[in-house]
């Protein structure tokens, strides 16, 4: 017998037995994020913090609109955390459970970045990809219209807004997301503009399907992956707009309350010695944006590997 | 080159005069106004009122009005909230003072970030590249509310080197926490953005060239590298810009500095029309016109760029 059909048989027989298991390749991204440690860090972290938001008021022994009377005038000297009366992160300095909230202002933070970077998303992507594939001089007046609404001192015209139509989490929602898809809609129109390019979109334009068609089910698939990437890094920026204008008092309205309030109240407190009242809502702050940071970065290299 | 300037400023005009319709128009259509109280005024009050502030005129004529006066007078109108200042008044108060500590809040973040960004790429992976990374991505979790209640925590309250707010005409221990607070995220976004292209740039054909040819380390970094590799960091500015101006809001909240962000923050809890409108106006102008400087800069030292 000659040496190549003994290889023969052997690579049959490994074919037969061993299984190699089937590799896609969001498998392969997945992989490659697992491998990450810092991304998968960022992601322990960021799970802890969504239930914190989710159970941490349920656990609370304390409801975050009520003032604890006991406490109230001499926050200073008995307002600190204690498993005794159930102030686990201690008081605010009108005597409400920090612990409620915190847990309440995790929420809403958390809940702001994620619907406002969602609304991005959506149509920033959609804008983009009209505009990429459609092309010509409907591409470059829509894009134009971006540069325009890039150019305007956005926070100015937000905070403008939520004087104008009162502040409400509503406005909020709507104001953040209108000015953050921008950014995503340049990014989507570029990819567009070389997917539309591809055989599978010339195929399918052949054949006669309608240009919006093409543009959900041909385009949208492929721009999911830079897409997702920048949606995780968006969520960060989002929240920190959204502490930004809560900081100076125009966000978010008592009782309820976000990061950038508790930030702001804690800060204006700090020169008193009361240091919980910053450093538990500046703490979640924190770690939140460096989870998002951290999954972003670990994303785009699990996503897009060309940069490694 | 001429053309291109000449179509970048054709661009922004129109913008420009887009944004002072849209915000004034958004201002009138506002339900409640600056007069608008708890007690409501009896009618013939809230008349006498309008009829001062020029209000009971047709939107149009009003509009016209006020474009006429801003351009020929520099002239934003009355504020609705201070009887005896214009807003131009509150805005030539507060203007310097923001573009002080704005501005060197800009000189730092390009002088430290820059650098920093380049001797990270020069010594990639190295416990200096290292560093400057951990540093910018920890600055990414310290904006500007964050930095600077830590600054006064521990410059004022602790060690007590510096004051925990004011202006005093610009004396520099109460300019420096301002300067810091502000300049610390994009001195990180600057570090980084630098970091990553003049990686990009170093692995490129052109620099294997200058290496191959036996130029030194030194001169092929500052000589070759530097120029393509600052072409982002360039377009980046524009942004950071107008960054700086908005964080100002919070400079001037937090420390108490008295630039225009103290003023808009205050209009905005009283509903003092005029000075927000006259803000919003001033600071989309310049936004405007230096995203056009930087654009055309970019045009002329890049001439591949033309669009």
């Amino acid at each position: 017998m000659f040496k190549g059909a003994n290889l023969f048989l052997r690579s049959e027989k490994f074919l037969t037995f061993v299984s190699i298991p089937n590799r896609s390749l969001w498998r392969n991204a997945r992989d490659r994020f697992f491998q990450n440690s810092a991304a998968t860090g960022g992601l322990v972290a960021l799970f802890l913090v969504v239930l914190f938001a989710l159970f941490g008021p349920h656990i609370a022994a304390w409801n975050h609109e009520d003032i604890d009377w006991n406490l109230l005038g001499n926050v200073r000297e008995q307002g600190a955390p204690s498993w005794q009366n159930g102030h686990y992160f201690g008081v605010d300095e009108l005597g409400r459970d920090l612990f409620a909230r915190t847990a309440q202002g995790t929420r809403i933070s958390l809940m702001v970045g994620i619907v406002g970077a969602f609304i991005a998303v959506v149509v920033g992507t959609f804008y983009g990809a009209c505009a990429g594939y459609v092309g010509g001089r409907v591409d470059g007046l829509m894009m134009r219209l971006v540069d325009i609404l890039m150019s305007i001192p956005y926070m100015f015209v937000l905070i403008l807004l939520l004087v104008m139509f009162g502040r409400s989490m509503l406005v909020l929602f709507i104001g953040i997301g209108l000015i953050s898809w921008l950014d995503i809609s340049r990014i989507a129109r570029g990819q567009t503009l070389s997917i539309k390019k591809k055989e599978f979109v010339e195929a399918a334009a052949a054949m006669g399907v309608k240009p919006i068609i093409i543009i959900l089910r041909h385009i949208f698939p492929n721009l999911m992956g830079v897409v997702i990437v920048y949606a995780t890094l968006l969520v960060p920026s989002m929240i920190i707009y959204e502490s930004f204008i809560s900081f100076l008092g125009l966000g978010v309205q008592e009782p309820a309350t976000s990061w950038g309030v508790l930030i702001n109240d804690g800060a204006s407190q700090m020169s008193y010695g009361t240091l919980w009242q910053l450093l538990f809502p500046l703490f979640f702050f924190v770690v939140t944006i460096f989870s998002f940071v951290f999954i972003g970065d670990g994303l785009r290299d699990a996503l897009d590997p060309k940069d490694r | 080159m001429f053309q291109f300037i000449l179509r970048r400023l054709l661009i922004a005009l129109p913008t420009l005069f887009i944004l002072i319709a849209a915000t004034f128009l958004l201002m009138h259509l506002a339900p409640g106004g600056p007069f608008t109280t708890e007690k409501p005024l009896p009618d013939e009050v809230m008349a006498n009122l309008e009829a001062k502030y020029g209000l009971d005129e047709p939107l149009a004529r009003q509009f016209g009005t006020y474009l006429f006066d801003l351009v020929t007078d520099f002239d934003f109108g009355p504020s609705f909230v201070f009887k005896d200042l214009s807003v131009r008044d509150i805005i030539l108060q507060g203007f310097p003072v923001t573009l002080t500590y704005g501005f060197w809040a800009f000189i730092v973040a390009i002088s430290v970030g820059i650098p920093l960004g380049v001797a990270a790429a020069v010594h990639q992976n190295s416990w200096l590249d290292y560093l400057a990374v951990g540093v910018s991505i920890g600055a990414q979790v310290l904006p500007n509310f964050v930095m600077a209640p830590i600054l006064v925590l521990i410059f004022t309250l602790w060690l007590g080197w510096l004051p925990g707010g004011g202006w005093q005409g610009g004396q520099i221990e109460y300019v420096i926490m301002p300067v810091i607070a502000l300049s610390t995220s994009f001195m990180a976004s600057v570090a980084r953005m630098t970091r990553s292209s003049m990686l990009e740039i170093l692995h490129s054909n052109f620099i294997r060239t200058a290496r191959a040819k036996g130029l030194n380390g030194t001169s092929v970094i500052w000589r070759h590298a530097l120029k393509p590799a600052m072409l982002p960091v360039i377009s980046f500015l524009g942004p950071v810009f107008v960054a700086m101006i908005t964080g100002s809001m919070i400079i001037d909240y937090y420390f108490g500095t008295g630039g225009i962000g103290q003023f808009f923050t205050n209009a905005a809890l009283s509903r003092d029309y005029g000075v927000m409108m006259g803000v919003t106006i001033l600071v989309g102008t310049l936004t405007i016109l230096f995203t056009t400087v930087v654009d055309i800069l970019y045009a002329w030292i890049d001439p591949r760029i033309r669009y």
